[in-house]
């Protein structure tokens, strides 16, 4: 069984539901990363979606798309985020999901990267580019090293290809709580809970909402009809504040601990 | 050799989709609105009465006469694109897709632009059928067309610029498809060039063909037969797919696609994808021939022609010089240079940049052929918009010897 299912497994058996922060790997640095992945497990985290930085990263807004480019401008490459998170093996048992588009992950070889991902540790792979009609070759691979590709859904999914998708999906499924690119937003959607209900129709797998979800109270709302709630921009705003890594963690805890709702 | 992708937009392994989830949708039922018109006899009418009326097609084949002479080779026609309505053949398929979206109802228009002549023919569009138009343009494009932004703001359209990255055209695309992927219920994205994810290389190469249908005819009345060689520049390719595509099964005719070479061999230094070593990635919604460091990020290229300065190359390109049917070679900013000059003063006509590029391959390709040998060499565009950035590159010599 892989880790991502067991954590849905246990989460509930718990009666809780999930959090899942994503930071860019390598933004202010790859050991700076590390640090935070671990107190991210620490105070709660149930699964750590890793951003891969790209050039060129079209679904994204532009907190994420900078926090991309200080990566590159630290010199992080995908072997390297791969070594770190060998390393954390040693550190913490949270899931770890790669966040990338296609290009990097395609330049890298797939082959080799199912391989290195697997002996790393990695969990899951998402990748924001690859739609369901291009995923069969990699997700088979990945199948094979108990890795799992991470599938997305958005509003505008027609229920024919939501059939598609579910039916070679695993782990979970990630639903794009609205047309659109990543980033906070004041409000939340009403479009994620209809988009949720349907999915349901199709699939038992868990689901997790993610894109602009940014506060406590949008949260507290996608737990009440998804299993999990992604966190992005605004968790990667935070590390865009702060040069110093002491100091860093403690605004990365601080804010955290805001979001969450009490256990 | 297949020349229609299969459906899911693959030419053998270049092509496809790669895209965010939210646009399959939209990518869907783009598809299924073009393939219900491209067949369909109204709006065929529709669009060869446009490309008469708006465009002013048929473009000439003209006889260049004293660059034949010049060069002492081949007799060279020159497939006159620069005289479309909006100056370069960008037109042939803004009309075209700006049909398609009034006919699926959509009423807001977005384009990317690098140089500003697709931004220009899509504002023109916009303003003739009353759609809403906003372009993209990265900033340092923007400061080297300041001519063209008024121009496209003139027309109606508003000219947003972009700040990221190289703050040129793939990151004005970039903008453009998350506009796209957030407004996708009434918007219409009028993809420039043949690239992008499918159905857009396909739509973009029908709708430039007309260049090629209409070069056979005229150099069948002109000249008994077809032509022995077909020249055009290749940034994304359309207008290079529009003249080449009619011809690919006529085995006698053999085609040139020639690259930005830029300055230098250098990753960075040029634009020409299909360099020995060349890899292939994925850009843009495509697979395809792709400038990349060793990580996979994509390159940043250089070019003397904004219109040739991109880092991927539409996918039937790609498929094209896998399997040998198109040769593509690079020219050096200074060979375009020098052809622009050339061409103004032996001709008369002022080439765009990019067009330009297409005329020094001629320079080279002309003088090895025999005089009985005919070639066509597309000039996809005019060089008003490039005659101050010409003059800068050239500092004293524009003034000097050459033109006194």
């Amino acid at each position: 069984m892989s880790r991502i299912k067991r954590t849905f497994e246990q989460l509930k058996l718990d009666g809780r539901k999930g959090f899942i922060p994503f930071i860019s790997a390598g933004d202010p640095d790859l050991e700076t990363t590390a640090e935070i992945v671990v107190l991210l497990a620490e105070l709660g985290a149930d699964i750590i979606e890793l951003g891969v930085p790209f050039s060129d990263p079209i679904a994204d807004g532009p907190v994420i798309q900078a926090s991309s480019q200080r990566s590159l401008d630290a010199g992080t490459t995908l072997g390297n985020i791969l070594k770190m998170t060998a390393e954390l093996k040693n550190r913490t048992d949270v899931p770890i999901v790669l966040f990338s588009y296609f290009n990097p992950l395609l330049n890298y070889g797939i082959e080799r990267l199912v391989s290195d991902a697997a002996a790393s540790g990695i969990d899951g792979i998402l990748i924001t580019d690859v739609i369901d009609d291009e995923a069969s070759a990699i997700s088979d691979t990945l199948a094979k090293n108990n890795i799992d590709l991470i599938s997305l859904i958005a509003p505008t999914t027609t229920d024919t290809r939501l059939e598609q998708i579910t039916q070679r999906a695993n782990g979970f499924i990630y639903a794009i709580s609205r047309a659109g690119i990543t980033g906070a937003r004041a409000e939340s959607s009403s479009e994620a809970e209809n988009l949720v209900s349907r999915i349901r129709r199709f699939t038992d797998l868990p689901i997790a909402v993610g894109f602009g979800i940014s506060k406590r109270e949008h949260i507290e709302n996608v737990w009440r009809y998804a299993d999990a709630a992604v966190v992005g921009s605004a968790i990667v705003t935070q590390i865009e504040k702060e040069k110093e890594r002491a100091a860093l963690l403690e605004r990365i805890r601080a804010f955290t601990t805001s979001l969450l709702p009490k256990k | 050799m297949k020349h229609e992708p299969d459906e899911k937009g693959y030419w053998g392994d270049y092509g496809g989709r790669f895209v965010p989830e939210t646009l399959v949708a939209p990518l869907d039922e783009l598809t299924k609105a073009y393939f219900e018109c491209r067949n369909d006899t109204e709006f065929r009418t529709d669009l060869s009465g446009f490309l008469q009326t708006i465009a002013n097609r048929p473009s000439p084949l003209y006889f260049a006469e004293r660059l034949t002479k010049e060069l002492g080779g081949a007799k060279i026609y020159l497939k006159r694109e620069d005289l479309n309505h909006t100056g370069a053949h960008k037109i042939n398929n803004c009309i075209g897709q700006i049909l398609l979206a009034l006919k699926m109802g959509k009423t807001r228009i977005i384009a990317e632009t690098g140089a500003g002549q697709h931004g220009v023919a899509t504002a023109t569009v916009c303003a003739r059928f009353g759609l809403k138009c906003v372009v993209y343009m990265g900033t340092e494009d923007m400061r080297r067309q300041e001519l063209n932004v008024f121009r496209m703001r003139l027309l109606g359209a508003e000219v947003r610029g972009v700040d990221s990255g190289s703050r040129t055209l793939k990151d004005a695309i970039n903008e453009a498809l998350r506009d796209w992927v957030t407004n996708v219920s009434d918007t219409f994205y009028l993809l420039g060039s043949a690239l992008g994810p499918h159905p857009y290389p396909l739509m973009v190469r029908d709708f430039q063909s007309v260049i090629g249908r209409e070069t056979r005819s005229q150099i069948l009345a002109a000249e008994g037969r077809l032509p022995d060689i077909l020249i055009a520049c290749v940034g994304g390719g359309s207008n290079a797919i529009g003249l080449f595509h009619e011809f690919l099964q006529d085995d006698e005719v053999s085609m040139i696609g020639a690259e930005a070479g830029g300055r230098g061999e250098q990753l960075g230094e040029h634009a020409a994808r299909f360099k020995p070593g060349a890899k292939a990635g994925v850009l843009h919604g495509t697979k395809s021939y792709l400038l990349q460091d060793s990580e996979g990020q994509i390159a940043l290229t250089h070019s003397v022609s904004a219109g040739l300065d991109y880092a991927s190359v539409g996918p039937e390109h790609a498929f094209l010089y896998d399997g040998g049917r198109v040769k593509y070679t690079s020219i050096s900013d200074e060979e375009a240079l020098s052809a622009f000059q050339l061409l103004s003063s032996i001709e008369g006509i002022i080439p765009a940049l990019e067009s330009s590029h297409a005329v020094a391959q001629a320079v080279k390709t002309a003088p090895q052929m025999s005089s009985d040998k005919l070639m066509v060499v597309n000039l996809s565009g005019r060089g008003d918009k490039d005659v101050a950035a010409v003059a800068e590159e050239l500092g004293s010599d524009l003034g000097g010897t050459r033109l006194q």
